[in-house]
């Protein structure tokens, strides 16, 4: 890459300083944490300025951080009988201490040859809001509504603000973490009645590997994976 | 004198069952007359959360979700999918596997293309390029055949690595009911060497066969009538509006994250990116014929190395990939690694990542946050054709109701990307 992680991090605080949440460098990559009200600001100075130059918009989604850091048993100490499977997670609280949606936006400069990626927490939970960027860069309007759709963040000032993958008439978002991978319904036809009926899904939710979280020792000593512990 | 009628515009309902729609694509039009006011693709119809679904499951079981997110371009899918993992386990693959990755990128985009090219020539009328397309596929395909066992969905890249190494012998076909045994002998006849061998005669005559391409449309006049200033994207509306791979380079900007952003071994080999001016349907194509002529000289450097240089192709640490069976069967330790990766599969740092590739529609990209579980927490495919295809209105206004099915053709629409 042409601009070294490191100095387009240092530009990117010496020019937005105090409107920037966070920013460092991970992995060779960029991320700076954005308050959603200057988030307009700060993405229209960084598609403009001169030392930025984000053209691009690459990507854009939503996150949701309700079950980061949940394993689905704790494998950390063995029990009395050197088997510490089944035991009940003690609830000791969330690992995220944040809030619970994020928009993540993945932003490409083809004149400098560099990447960042811009994080925004909007702050209620209940109804996320964050404001749209697709007068920044036009490419955003289907993200947006993808984010939408998923994860029910809305985007406000958004000109058409439609789901876009899920079936017409859709209840629910998708991707939120609360949402079962099975879904809350299933269709099918009905020969009696002459149409295609909703029901509620008829198949158990089944997990066959467990999510496990294990410290290995040979990452422990990496900066980078230093967050949440 | 009779009051004129009033003139409204219609609406026309076109898909998601129609042949030249790629796949499942509605998209209502607005139509004054015969001339595109407004274009509303609605998509979704393909949608199988494969986002979701790997959240559920262990890093390696999702690998083969990624080949059937574009189910013309498999391996490059997973190319970005394992690119992304190795960056978060800092694992870097041997040297042959990344010769290897590489010459499959190449393989798949010649693949993709020559979908394209056909169908988007049948598309708008012309039939014969179709069938020829076809017959070079067969031969990649039964590379990928020879590799993994799959014709199409392939699971050959795995984090670490590649999950063999290329095999010595290239199937065969035998005789039966319906191949004598002097056909099957003749189909044979390329097929006695390695996989190099078969692959790199194909090299050899493949050159001619674009040639044969470019003289059935290249000057073909109604080839150019049908795509010459259709759908004109200036450079500086294709950066605005997301558009990457030979969209963008058909616009006139030199972009290619093979040279750009070079990843595996791009950077040792030569090959040229060919770039467009007008930014119209033919630029694209011309580019995307190009790019199959710079493919194939890829593909010979790397047959070249892979033959000069044998060695390992997945590194040698069993935390992420499985040991040999052989080794299995001697030591207790490796047997324990083969039931750990297989069951739990492994646990990635903590950390977040985003990893893309130059894919033959243009950058596939891998969004991976790990909580530092054997799960991702969350995974985000960057699908080039969901960039493409949101600016279908904005190409598509003012055109004819035929040149939408051209628009269509030259995005190089593929569903199983675009709705994931």
């Amino acid at each position: 890459m042409a601009t070294a992680p490191e100095t387009l991090a240092e530009r990117l605080r010496g020019r937005f300083g105090d409107a920037l949440g966070a920013c460092k460098v991970a992995l060779g990559e960029v991320t700076i944490e954005v308050p959603p009200a200057r988030l307009v600001e700060v993405c229209t100075a960084l598609r403009d300025e001169e030392p930025f130059r984000f053209e691009q918009l690459m990507d854009l989604c939503g996150v949701d951080y309700l079950t980061y850091g949940e394993a689905d048993w704790d494998t950390d100490e063995a029990t009395a009988t050197g088997f510490s499977r089944g035991r009940a997670r003690e609830h000791e609280g969330p690992v995220w201490k944040g809030p619970r949606f994020a928009v993540v936006y993945h932003l490409l400069s083809v004149t400098h040859n560099h990447r960042l990626r811009v994080r925004t927490f909007p702050e209620d939970t209940e109804f996320p809001v964050v404001d749209t960027v697709t007068g920044i860069w036009p490419s955003a309007n289907w993200y947006e509504r993808e984010a939408f759709d998923l994860f029910g963040i809305v985007f406000e000032g958004h000109p058409d603000l439609r789901r876009i993958l899920t079936d017409y008439g859709f209840v629910g978002h998708p991707f939120r973490k609360d949402f079962p991978l099975s879904g809350h319904v299933e269709v099918r036809y009905d020969p009696e009645r002459g149409r295609v009926v909703y029901e509620p899904v008829s198949i158990e939710p089944r997990n066959n590997v467990p999510r496990v979280i294990r410290h290995d020792a040979r990452y422990e000593a990496d900066p980078s994976s230093a967050t949440g512990e | 004198m009779r009051p004129m009628p009033e003139i409204r515009n219609f609406t026309l309902n076109f898909g998601p069952q129609h042949p030249s729609a790629h796949g499942v694509l509605r998209l209502v039009l607005e139509m004054d007359g015969e001339v595109v006011q407004r274009a509303d693709p609605h998509i979704g119809l393909l949608h199988r959360a494969t986002e979701k679904l790997a959240e559920s499951k262990p890093f390696n079981q999702s690998i083969g979700y990624m080949d059937r997110l574009d189910y013309v371009s498999m391996m490059c899918n997973e190319h970005a999918y394992v690119l992304a993992i190795e960056k978060l386990l800092g694992v870097e693959p041997p040297i042959r596997a990344q010769y290897i990755r590489v010459m499959f990128d190449e393989v798949t985009r010649i693949l993709n293309h020559l979908l394209w090219l056909g169908s988007h020539a049948l598309d708008i009328g012309a039939m014969t390029v179709f069938l020829y397309c076809f017959r070079e596929r067969e031969d990649l395909m039964d590379c990928y055949e020879a590799v993994s066992g799959a014709r199409m969905h392939a699971t050959y890249y795995r984090p670490g690595g590649v999950y063999r190494d290329l095999p010595e012998e290239m199937p065969k076909y035998e005789p039966s009911r319906w191949r004598s045994e002097r056909e099957v002998r003749k189909l044979n006849e390329a097929r006695e060497g390695s996989l190099l061998d078969f692959l790199e005669r194909f090299t050899e005559r493949f050159p001619k066969r674009v040639d044969e391409y470019e003289t059935l449309l290249t000057d073909n006049r109604i080839w150019k009538q049908r795509t010459v200033g259709i759908g004109v994207v200036p450079p500086e509306r294709a950066l605005a509006l997301g558009f990457t791979g030979p969209m963008l380079r058909g616009s006139g900007i030199a972009w290619d994250l093979r040279k750009k952003q070079p990843y595996e071994v791009y950077d040792r080999l030569d090959f040229d990116i060919p770039v467009g001016t007008n930014g119209d349907c033919y630029d694209r194509y011309l580019v995307r014929i190009e790019e199959m002529r710079q493919s194939n000289r890829i593909i010979r450097q790397c047959i070249d190395w892979l033959r000069r240089n044998p060695g390992p192709v997945m590194v040698d640490d069993h935390k992420v990939a499985p040991p040999p069976r052989e080794e299995m069967k001697r030591d207790m330790e490796a047997l324990i690694h083969h039931f750990k990766l297989f069951t739990e599969g492994y646990c990635v740092p903590e950390g977040e990542v985003y990893a893309a590739v130059e894919h033959p529609k243009g950058e596939f990209g891998i969004y991976l946050v790990s909580d530092g579980a054997n799960k991702p927490y969350r995974v985000k495919i960057r699908a080039p054709g969901f960039a493409h295809l949101s600016a279908m209105d904005e190409m598509a206004r003012g055109h004819m109701l035929a040149d939408v099915v051209a628009i269509i053709g030259t995005q190089d629409i593929v569903f199983g990307e675009i709705d994931r």
